[in-house]
């Protein structure tokens, strides 16, 4: 299994595509960073409190985490979505395979690499991004590594997603399905909280199953917590309102959600490992 | 059973079985290959040629029968330590450097880390790619990477050496170079398995053969058994059917027209028949004498052979 984890970092470190995106993210964070500098010297011009600076840095922190979140999701479900099928099509998987590799650790094995160059790929980014904000504007989350790590967490959800698929379907195919089952779960959420701060509960059981089955919603309300400052959340926590916005989140996600997330990922697994035994090479 | 013993055979199926839905790709498969030596399997497309490579790697499983590979049930995982593999769809990771990709497989093989470089080295001279250890992969002709496969499946010397159309990218010259190479595995005692459906390279190479098809084997035994004894024809005139009594000690003597056919009969043997016809006042006009290649019997047994119920009529391109 560490064998193919290698290989496989090996692999997405030697292709382009990994240094594109890691070129695209410099040039995110380069423009993030000028422009929050910008706006805070806006906001100093227009002699704004501290308070109220530090306010609007965090929303457009989760506003541009949003857009990250996006790309991290696509570069997860892009990086997944190949990692079995496009081996299997080639015939790289047979020469494996053939091998004594069992075919659970060659699973296994290319979910780690991608999994750690994802992890990678999302704390790095994220981490530049929040220093040079906080250089520049004094804004700094109540805490580093728990956006961080929320945010890591729901590419990895999308990447195990997209290597189930690619047990059976094409690369395109399984990348196609995850974008859809992404931008899904995070419209059943907004639905779900919607309907949760109007009282509808049929309408807020929509984000509860949207996210028991594709948890990247309720992880992103991770992301956004994480980003917040206190005063925000002591100001809007108890309006029902507040709490139906995407980019407001009330409370971090429950312990038993987030054990859910690890289980879910874990099951994800076991279910591509079954298929993939099954399957005739 | 501990697939360590190096009496077992390389290789033993019986009545393997392998349905594709409706398709029935292997209907009762048996052979034995045995260590030391160069076995050829030979079949027309979509005959099970690759099929059975993929049931004795582990790579599909059969639907019924089954049978070891170095003395372990098919796909056992510690025998697969000791299988070299070129698969006949022979592609490598493009952004491995050659050497690299061997030491890869050296390292899922278990080979120890200090004998990784110099086995890769060792190997790339052999199939010749010495001189491009360092170049990347995806930068190799299709041949290149035919010659690289066949040096993966060398790895740590193994046992049993499956190749799967090892000369189909390759030139005449690459050809010759794989003919030595499959002797020199044989040599140190590794089974040679080759599936392969080009006759003269099994002929030059193979110590028996199998001729598969559909799904089954339809002949198979050391290559004098499986082309038949050798035969002698005369174009003759001044001869007729009351005189055959007289060649009966050559062999059985048939007249086919104006061919006086002698089968089975020794080469040695022509210049003798040759003395006689003429001491007779028969007039000789052509005297051959040889057996069928492998490429007629081939086709002689594969054109008798007929599909048993449940397989296809034809023969699909590609192969299964």
């Amino acid at each position: 299994m560490i064998t193919i984890a290698v290989l496989t970092i090996g692999e997405a470190a030697r292709r382009r595509v990994l240094w594109v995106l890691v070129g695209l993210a410099v040039v995110a964070v380069a423009l993030t960073t000028w422009g929050a500098d910008r706006l805070v010297a806006l906001l100093h011009e227009q002699g704004q409190p501290e308070i109220q600076v530090k306010l609007v840095i965090s929303q457009v922190l989760i506003f541009i985490a949003f857009q990250f979140t996006f790309v991290l999701a696509m570069t997860a479900a892009f990086l997944g979505s190949p990692a079995i099928a496009s081996d299997i099509e080639s015939g790289v998987a047979q020469a494996l395979l053939a091998r004594p590799l069992r075919r659970s650790a060659y699973l296994l094995g290319r979910w780690l690499g991608l999994a750690a160059v994802v992890v990678a790929y999302a704390a790095g980014s994220a981490l530049l991004a929040l220093a040079a904000v906080a250089w520049v504007s004094g804004y700094t989350p109540p805490s580093l590594v728990s956006p961080v790590a929320y945010l890591a967490f729901q590419a990895i959800v999308l990447m195990t997603l997209a290597i189930l698929l690619s047990t059976r379907l094409s690369p395109i195919a399984g990348g196609a399905i995850c974008v859809v089952a992404y931008g899904l779960s995070w419209m059943s959420g907004v639905l779900g909280d919607i309907g949760a701060a109007l009282g509808a509960s049929g309408v807020a059981a929509i984000g509860d199953v949207g996210r028991v089955l594709l948890p990247t919603d309720g992880l992103w309300r991770g992301v956004v917590y994480g980003l917040e400052p206190g005063i925000l959340v002591g100001a809007l926590g108890g309006q029902p309102v507040a709490r139906a916005n995407p980019f407001f989140a009330a409370e971090p996600p429950h312990p038993l959600f987030v054990a859910w997330a690890v289980a879910w990922v874990a099951l994800i697994l076991l279910i591509a490992i079954g298929q993939l035994r099954r399957r005739e090479l | 059973m501990s697939g360590d013993s190096s009496s077992t055979p390389a290789i033993e199926v019986a009545d393997l079985r392998k349905q594709y839905r409706r398709v029935e790709a292997l209907a009762g498969l048996s052979m034995t290959v045995r260590r030391g030596e160069v076995f050829g399997f030979l079949g027309p497309n979509g005959a099970g040629k690759t099929t059975t490579v993929k049931l004795l790697l582990g790579l599909a499983r059969p639907t019924a029968g089954g049978g070891t590979v170095l003395g372990a049930p098919l796909g056992d995982l510690r025998a697969r330590r000791r299988i070299g593999y070129l698969p006949e769809l022979f592609r490598y990771q493009p952004w491995l450097r050659a050497r690299e990709v061997l030491a890869l497989h050296g390292e899922l093989i278990g080979l120890p880390r200090a004998r990784r470089r110099a086995a890769a080295a060792e190997i790339l001279e052999l199939v010749g790619l010495g001189d491009r250890s360092d170049d990347l992969v995806g930068r190799f002709s299709k041949g290149m990477q035919q010659r690289l496969g066949l040096g993966v499946a060398l790895v740590g010397d193994p046992d049993l050496v499956i190749l799967d159309e090892p000369t189909s990218a390759l030139d005449p010259i690459g050809r010759v170079d794989v003919r030595g190479i499959i002797r020199h595995a044989r040599d140190r005692g590794a089974g040679v398995f080759l599936n392969s459906h080009l006759l003269s390279e099994v002929e030059q190479v193979c110590d028996r053969v199998a001729i598969v098809d559909h799904g089954r084997v339809i002949a198979s035994g050391r290559l004098d058994d499986v082309l038949g004894h050798s035969e002698t024809q005369a174009r003759v005139t001044g001869l007729s059917a009351a005189d055959l009594g007289a060649f009966e000690p050559f062999g059985h003597p048939t007249l086919e027209g104006d061919r006086l056919v002698i089968r089975p009969m020794a080469d040695d043997r022509v210049p003798d028949l040759v003395s006689l016809l003429v001491s007779m006042g028969v007039r000789v006009h052509e005297v051959r004498s040889g057996r069928s290649s492998l490429e007629q019997r081939f086709v002689e047994l594969v054109s008798r052979d007929s599909p048993p119920a449940g397989t296809p009529s034809s023969h699909p391109e590609g192969g299964r």
